[in-house]
């Protein structure tokens, strides 16, 4: 347990300080925002991530979010296990035929008012599998969208950067 | 490290009674027999201890290439059978080898090709994105297929049912409640016991196979990066080599260094992030921070000296896109230094943590027999007694240069599936530093060759999850004919419905983090 403490105490802190991203940061991301979320609503967001056919890059990356130096929670982000719970999708991979129904499914059993980020290269515009007898290709053929991130996988910085521009409330 | 004479002696078992071609490839064997041979090969394969590695199929005009991979020693055969697309028909090797039955399953869905005797022809990878009759890898199917406006859900997948007092079923997925792939699980449980477990794959095919034709080298060494995200050095390798192996092409000595340093970098960040996973399922979270630290400042490196976090597209045909300076090489060694300290601390915390050892040991237990059963390969095998590594066993540039020391443990439950990831990452920080070591001036990209139509290659490294089986042929004009990417999860999945029986369902995410199939790399 004494190793344990001393561990904690020795890394200390290393969350990093992150301000709000303004426009012409988020254009330089490639960051698209089409709604913003309601004032109500702002300060804290639920989360459902839902995988709809990526290669697992976007996967690890959204994981980030969660790492000390992140620490996206303390903004009131946080991810929940089920949509019903949420306020927000954010959807990976180009949407699989395979995987259609339960996106779509899960979209229904999100409460509105609700949001959807699709976030890397795939979810924007379909990446590297385009729209095959397999992929419907980007999220906003299945689903609407409201913000995308591009970026393959995109960054937790650029993560953060679109969820935090989804939060300004304007 | 060992003979690989077993091939003579095996083709003159195989003398009487069989007729086998033997086929001139380069850095290929290839052994060619009738297809109502294919499965009395298997039956004595089996029983000189062959490991069945991968199979596939490919249509060549009017005609099924079939193609198996069998490996013993370190020595690695193709088997191949040619049969008439007018009656693909062939007996199965999966009653003989329970690690083809998914593979022929998803032949047969691809195909339309008939393994007679299967045990178990349920589709695998079909849903309901095509119909039954339609074969999306034949060569007259379109790559945009015929989609209908929704695709509707797979609803009568006739699952393993249980009956009696008390037994109840629970479904789970295709989406989860975590950050993580999409895959269905159906469990027979009793009280809490798991009675059984079947997985329901093919949520995240996304036509890889298919859509891999026609591309020229470099997009489908990006395509290949994409196959398994977190395994993209270990499949752009195994890709470009096939392609590299099909060219006749040799990479520069510095690349080949250079993609040693990338897939043993990409190794370590992926046991980081398993391990702090790991007893994160276990309510165990100082191990998670910690960890979840460690893999971020590793990634951070990856982004400054080699320019993408998970390494994505820095291995390309001929060779690598980026190459080190000497301040990269000692900002890596000096990491690699740090790395070492962290771990001596924090390992030690963990294993002399009661609450860790309670959950961990004894719990999602793999034995020997059943791993060797179905082929397991990397930490999953390896920590169930399977001692395989293809970077000692059949080494490729830049291993050939390097002893390399296998992590092998013998408990095959899932601490010892975290103890295998701790020693590998251990070995792999050697490694890298004795890659740098090595590192001398020179080109980092040989100029590529067009291979001549109808080349084949068989790319076989050691990704972070095990050994990877990649195939490639060339049509004319540069272009690809036929990928085919054998992630080492195709063979890791099922020991999964083995080793959570008796399990409690609330360990099943714990069991199922310890092993960490990839889905993506699984359905293609």
């Amino acid at each position: 347990m004494l190793r344990i403490f001393k561990k904690i105490l020795t890394v200390g802190v290393v969350t990093e300080r992150f301000k709000a991203p303004k426009d012409d940061e988020l254009e330089q991301l490639g960051i698209a925002i089409k709604s913003h979320i309601d004032k109500r609503f702002s300060g804290s967001i639920a989360i459902r991530q839902v995988d709809a056919g990526s290669c697992n890059g976007c996967e690890l990356e959204i994981h980030a979010l969660n790492n000390p130096f992140y620490d996206i929670e303390r903004f009131g982000i946080h991810f929940v296990a089920s949509p019903r719970h949420a306020d927000v999708l954010l959807v990976t991979g180009p949407v699989s035929r395979h995987m259609q129904t339960a996106l779509l499914r899960t979209y229904e059993a999100t409460p509105n008012p609700k949001w959807v980020v699709a976030a890397g290269d795939c979810a924007a515009c379909g990446g590297e599998f385009g729209v095959s007898y397999a992929s419907c290709g980007a999220v906003s053929n299945v689903i609407p969208v409201d913000v995308t991130i591009p970026g393959c996988p995109p960054t937790p910085l650029a993560l953060m950067k679109g969820l935090l521009g989804l939060m300004a409330a304007k | 490290m060992r003979s690989s004479s077993w091939t003579a002696d095996f083709l003159n078992q195989l003398s009487t009674g069989f007729t086998v071609t033997q086929i001139d490839i380069p850095s290929i064997t290839l052994w060619q027999i009738e297809s109502d041979a294919w499965q009395r090969f298997a039956e004595l394969a089996v029983q000189q201890n062959l490991r069945w590695a991968a199979g596939w199929a490919e249509q060549v005009q009017d005609r099924f290439l079939i193609n198996a991979c069998f490996e013993k020693q370190g020595k690695y055969v193709l088997l191949r059978t040619i049969i008439d697309v007018s009656n693909p028909e062939l007996p199965s090797q999966a009653t003989v080898y329970p690690a083809a039955n998914r593979s022929e399953r998803h032949t047969q869905d691809m195909f339309g090709i008939k393994f007679v005797g299967h045990p178990d022809n349920r589709p695998w990878t079909r849903h309901q994105a095509w119909i039954e009759s339609q074969y999306p890898l034949r060569k007259d199917f379109p790559v945009q297929g015929t989609p209908v406006g929704i695709t509707p859900p797979d609803m009568h997948y006739p699952f393993i049912k249980s009956h009696g007092a008390g037994t109840y079923e629970i479904p789970v997925g295709p989406v989860h409640a975590g950050i993580i792939e999409p895959g269905h699980f159906r469990f027979q449980a009793v009280g809490e016991l798991i009675l059984n477990l079947e997985e329901r794959l093919g949520y995240v095919h996304k036509g890889i196979e298919k859509i891999a034709e026609g591309r020229e080298p470099e997009s489908l060494a990006r395509l290949a990066g994409r196959v398994s995200g977190d395994t993209t050095v270990g499949h752009c390798w195994a890709a470009c080599m096939a392609m590299e192996q099909a060219a006749g092409l040799t990479i520069p000595a510095r690349a080949a260094l250079i993609r040693g340093i990338l897939a043993e970098r990409e190794r370590i960040a992926n046991h980081m992030g398993d391990i702090g996973a790991i007893c994160n399922d276990v309510a165990f979270v100082f191990a998670q921070m910690q960890f979840t630290r460690l893999r971020e400042l590793w990634l951070r490196t990856n982004a400054t000296v080699f320019g993408h976090r998970l390494l994505m597209d820095r291995i390309v045909p001929g060779g690598v896109a980026c190459d080190l300076s000497d301040e990269s090489c000692a900002q890596i060694k000096k990491e690699v230094v740090k790395l070492r300290e962290e771990l001596n601390e924090v390992i030690l915390a963990l294993d002399l943590n009661s609450s860790l050892e309670d959950r961990l040991y004894t719990a999602g237990f793999l034995s020997e027999e059943t791993a060797a059963a179905f082929g397991t390969v990397g930490y999953v095998g390896r920590a169930s007694g399977q001692d395989r590594d293809v970077r000692r066993d059949a080494p490729y540039a830049p291993y050939d240069q390097v002893t390399v020391k296998v992590a092998l443990e013998n408990q095959g439950d899932i601490a010892s599936r975290l103890w295998v990831r701790h020693k590998e990452i251990r070995a792999s920080l050697r490694l890298i530093e004795k890659f740098i070591d090595r590192l001398a001036a020179g080109d980092i990209r040989a100029e590529w060759q067009m291979p001549v139509a109808d080349t084949e290659g068989l790319g076989i490294v050691d990704g972070w999850r095990g050994e990877i089986i990649t195939y490639v042929r060339f049509d004319s004009d540069n272009k690809i004919a036929r990928f085919y990417p054998r992630d080492p999860s195709q063979l890791n999945w099922p020991a999964l419905e083995k080793l959570v029986l008796n399990n409690i369902v609330p360990d099943f995410p714990v069991c199922n983090k310890s092993l960490n199939g990839s889905y993506s790399g699984n359905d293609l």
